[in-house]
């Protein structure tokens, strides 16, 4: 890091002044002061729920403060919109996609872009400079492809391009790297540091420490609702930063021998996945998991890791190949069919895979298992009392943070969404678990407990398929990993002889 | 070559029925099937139904359910009456559009601004648009001898109609000219004539508010899919917290597309009244809005499919009331296509719905061999069956919009 400018010679570029709302039930932002100065990277980081994504939007004009004002570049503002804050020199990367899923990327990089009149969209000038973007920024794109066939990797970038297209003073972004692979860490990083010399100010929310420690110059800590304190970040190490955030010390859970047993939980052979855009997202897949096994699955996000689980869910369609569970054929088996046998699943985006958003924790508790004797009456009647009863043990038994179990899935906060999903699917104990991004977006306190959880449910004898972007979390946990690259494995290791650098020239393609 | 081949590979769903089809009209009995008669009718027929659908494709793409399209229709039909018989067709025309997109302000006030639920606001708006035509009936033509409590006085001009010179002998300086379709078509050829009985039928005596109306699908596709308006309207019923992130105004995309979808349906009222039956009977949409509302699903929220939609019902209506008989050949028609059915479903191994099919079919076949005429009650049903059949089998590839039906407050981002 170069020379550090003192505070004094900065001009603020966004006054955070006296900032609260609440929603029924809590106070997301608790009297809020901050300062961010321009041309500087601000970090701001907290547990699950501590209000982070709620001050964004304040700042981006989604939603309205109770009380408090914003000053931008001096000046007070009051946004009733994004469209004024976009107008004042703000963009914003939001932790949720903002993507519509039946429109082609270039349609959502350019949506809003121009006024609503019957002036044709000039696609070719639209396609060209998004390609070139997509050049300079080190995130390939194609514009043409709909949101839908995209995985959340890809997804993340066209958000961060989005927002790049439209060229900000300001820029928020709000845990962009939770599903991004190392490389691809690395390259926005790049790109944020040349922002940051051509003048731009950016706010970087992110619960991976030691990113916010490598990118940040000053960061800020949030505790439920409240600013505990900004610190440079030169000054301060990863382990004080945890405990202003959690308040405690981080646990370092201890690593556990294996304890994979001789029987089978999952083999999959010869799996070929029905083409698509003339090539099969997969092919020529064999693996086991044993039972008591994690087996990790490393790869860069768009290598046919998607299809694959989805494969063996029975969403997918495959081509040819064998998928057995418990030494059980399961291929012509229905999805809700391999789901009542024990298959649970943690899906890479919670929004629309995992939870319905506008029902309560009770309704979500009960998905994917709503056939089962436990949550329906006699009468095949939804069976409420268990459910609530099955959504309250979830929500005591991984923290999640929210006002009741008939709070709507939309009001909490992203990681406790994500470890409501977790909770779900760890229990009733299923036979197989598949695991995408199992922590995306939770904070280190919530991961160190999900990680344990997901030990115990092992030893217990669980077999695991873990894919992850996450490659500490990928080495920490899997008892065996495979590599995949484009629809092929291409290697297996033990974690013990895989650095995150070995992994990803596999991942790579780099070295076969 | 291989271009063809691909396309036949690609279509063949729809490509098959049309070979089968021209190929049961060689009987003589089932002549009517392909005649330049049953497609000039079929497209009349299709027209009002078309435009509802193509209509609500605004509605739908912005996530708003217009189950109202009927009670519009209905205020198409009775303004474009009332003002056809004041002023004349043209008035009429603009009349209805104008009543249409009034009902359609009315259902987005509801749902958008008041959050009413959709269905419960379109049904609403069926019922007020009956009760307000008989209303409007009452107080209007209460003095008119040939008007009444359920019916207005006739529309007297017509929009005038025009064929193409030299092709479907259209008229060049007051003369008629030579029509190449027509005497095509009656030559009886195979193959030949059929396909220019279909050309024929499009050609000729079209009038003016029809290629008005047609023209409205081309251009819908090109707002809808080439315009940064129609860019706007389609995210909003996808994800509208996201588009409202970027500055798209949620609220006004929605009304725009639901008053756009009243005033199409108020045109297709337009049309019954003007080019069909001269005339505003109460009970005269008959249902078109809904099935306006059914084609649109069948063409997937998009124009082109809606059209073909709204095609297949009007040849099945204009067959219906042209040829009775021939409604007897569309047996062996489905016979052939469930035969087909069952034969792919045999190669992808779903043998349960191969075995289905082949059982229906020969029912049907059954039926077929053993009768000469499809009783009459049936015969006036066929078009509703024909497009439940095809929504059926169309229903299982269908994309709706995401966020459609439900209700959306500003600033109550996730
Ligand atoms: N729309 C809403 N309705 C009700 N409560 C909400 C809503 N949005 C957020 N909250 C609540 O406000 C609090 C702060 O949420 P916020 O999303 O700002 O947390 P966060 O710091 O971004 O957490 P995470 O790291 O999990 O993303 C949470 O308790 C959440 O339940
Ligand atoms: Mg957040």
């Amino acid at each position: 890091m170069g020379p550090r400018n003192f505070p004094f010679q900065m001009s603020i570029a966004l006054k955070i002044k006296n900032i609260s709302k609440s929603f029924p039930g809590v106070l997301a932002n608790d009297n809020i002061d901050i300062n961010i100065p321009e041309a500087t990277i601000h970090a701001i980081v907290g547990e699950n729920g501590a209000g982070k994504s709620t001050l964004m939007k304040i700042i981006y004009g989604m939603i309205q403060p109770d009380s408090g004002t914003i000053e931008v570049f001096n000046k007070e503002q009051k946004f009733n919109s994004p469209k004024e804050a976009i107008n004042s020199g703000i963009g914003m990367v939001h932790q949720h996609f903002m993507l519509a899923d039946n429109l082609t990327v270039l349609e959502n990089v350019v949506l809003g872009l121009e006024n609503a009149s019957l002036k044709p969209i000039n696609k070719k000038k639209y396609n060209d400079e998004i390609e070139s973007i997509s050049k300079k920024y080190g995130m390939p794109l194609d514009s043409k492809i709909t949101i839908d066939d995209l995985g959340v990797g890809e997804k993340q970038r066209v958000e961060i391009i989005k927002v790049l297209y439209r060229g900000a003073k300001i820029l928020i972004l709000d845990e962009p790297t939770a599903v991004l692979v190392p490389q691809e860490v690395n390259e926005l990083f790049e790109n944020l540091r040349s922002l940051k010399k051509e003048g731009v100010t950016i706010i970087f929310i992110s619960h991976k420490l030691d990113e916010v420690l490598e990118i940040a110059d000053g960061v800020s800590v949030m505790r439920g609702g409240k600013h505990v304190g900004t610190v440079e970040s030169s000054n301060v190490s990863k382990p004080d930063l945890a405990e202003m955030m959690i308040g405690k010390s981080l646990p370092k859970p201890p690593k556990r021998d294996t304890s994979a047993s001789k029987s089978i939980c999952l083999e999959v052979k010869g799996l070929n996945g029905e083409v698509l855009d003339s090539k099969a997202p997969f092919s020529d897949i064999n693996f086991k998991v044993k039972k008591g096994e994690i087996l990790g699955i490393a790869g860069v996000e768009g290598n046919g890791q998607r299809e694959l689980t989805e494969a063996i869910l029975g969403v997918y369609p495959i081509e040819s190949g064998q998928i057995s569970l418990n030494n059980k054929d399961i291929n012509d088996l229905e999805t809700r069919t391999r789901r009542s046998l024990g298959v649970s699943y943690i899906p890479e985006d919670r929004q629309s895979q995992g939870l319905v958003m506008d029902s309560s924790l009770i309704e979500n508790a009960m998905l994917g298992r709503q056939t089962k004797e436990r949550y329906r009456t006699k009468f095949y009647n939804i069976n409420y009392k268990n459910s609530k009863s099955f959504s309250e043990e979830i929500i005591n038994n991984y923290d999640v943070r929210t006002p009741g179990s008939a709070t709507l899935a939309l009001a909490l906060s992203g990681g406790n969404q994500q470890k409501f999903v977790v909770g779900r699917e760890l229990n009733d104990e299923p036979n197989l678990l598949i695991a995408s991004q199992p922590t995306r977006g939770i904070d280190i306190g919530a991961q160190a407990l999900i990680w344990e959880k997901l030990r115990d449910a092992r030893d217990s004898g669980l077999g695991v398929l873990l894919i992850s972007a996450d490659l500490e979390e990928l080495l920490g946990l899997s008892d065996r990993l495979l590599v995949i690259y484009e629809g092929k494995i291409v290697k297996e290791l033990l974690p013990k002889e895989a650095t995150p650098e070995v992994l990803g020239a596999y991942m790579t393609g780099l070295e076969q | 070559m291989n271009k063809i081949l691909s396309l036949v590979k690609k279509r063949y769903i729809v490509l098959f029925p049309i070979v089968c089809l021209i190929f049961i009209a060689q009987f003589d009995k089932y002549s009517e099937l392909t005649s330049s008669g049953t497609f000039g009718a079929a497209l009349r027929l299709c027209i009002p139904i078309c435009l509802a659908g193509v209509g609500a494709i605004y509605s739908e793409r912005s996530g708003i359910v217009n189950i109202g399209l009927e009670g519009m229709m209905i205020m198409g039909t009775w303004f474009g009456a009332w003002a056809g018989w004041l002023y004349g067709p043209w008035y009429g025309v603009l009349a209805g559009f104008l009543g249409g997109a009034l009902f359609g302000l009315i259902h987005a006030i509801g749902t958008v601004t008041f959050q009413v639920d959709h269905i419960v606001s379109g049904v609403a708006i069926n019922i007020l648009a009956a009760g307000v035509a008989r209303f409007l009936s009452v107080v209007a033509y209460a003095d008119v001898p040939s008007g009444g409590a359920t019916q207005s006085p006739r529309v007297d001009d017509r929009i005038s109609q025009i064929s193409i010179p030299y092709l479907s002998g259209g008229e060049i300086n007051d003369e008629k000219t030579f029509d190449l379709f027509g005497s095509l078509e009656s030559l009886d050829i195979f193959l030949i004539s059929d396909i220019f009985g279909l050309l024929g039928g499009l050609t000729r005596n079209i009038s003016l508010f029809s290629i008005l109306a047609l023209s409205l699908v081309p251009i819908s596709v090109w707002i809808l899919w080439s315009t940064n308006f129609g860019l706007q309207l389609r995210s909003v019923g996808e994800y509208p917290v996201g588009s409202e992130s970027v500055g798209v105004n949620v609220y006004l995309m929605k009304y725009i597309g639901v008053t756009t979808s009243g005033a199409f349906a108020g045109l297709a009222g337009a049309y019954l009244v003007i080019e069909s039956a001269g005339i505003y009977r109460e009970g005269q949409t008959g249902g078109r809005g809904f099935i306006g509302l059914a084609s649109m699903i069948f063409g997937n929220w998009k124009p082109l499919g809606t059209f073909l939609g709204s095609g297949l019902f009007g040849y099945a209506d204009s067959l219906q009331l042209r040829s009775e008989e021939s409604v007897h050949g569309l047996l062996l028609l489905i016979v052939l296509i469930l035969l087909l059915v069952a034969i792919r479903s045999f190669f992808v191994k779903k043998i349960k719905s191969a075995v289905g099919a082949l059982s229906v079919a020969i029912l049907f076949a059954i039926w077929f061999f053993n009768s000469s005429t499809v009783p009459n009650e049936f015969v006036f049903f066929t078009p509703h069956i024909t497009t439940l059949i095809v929504l059926s089998f169309a229903s299982q590839r269908l994309r709706m919009p995401k966020f459609i039906g439900k209700s959306y407050r500003k600033g109550e981002a996730t």
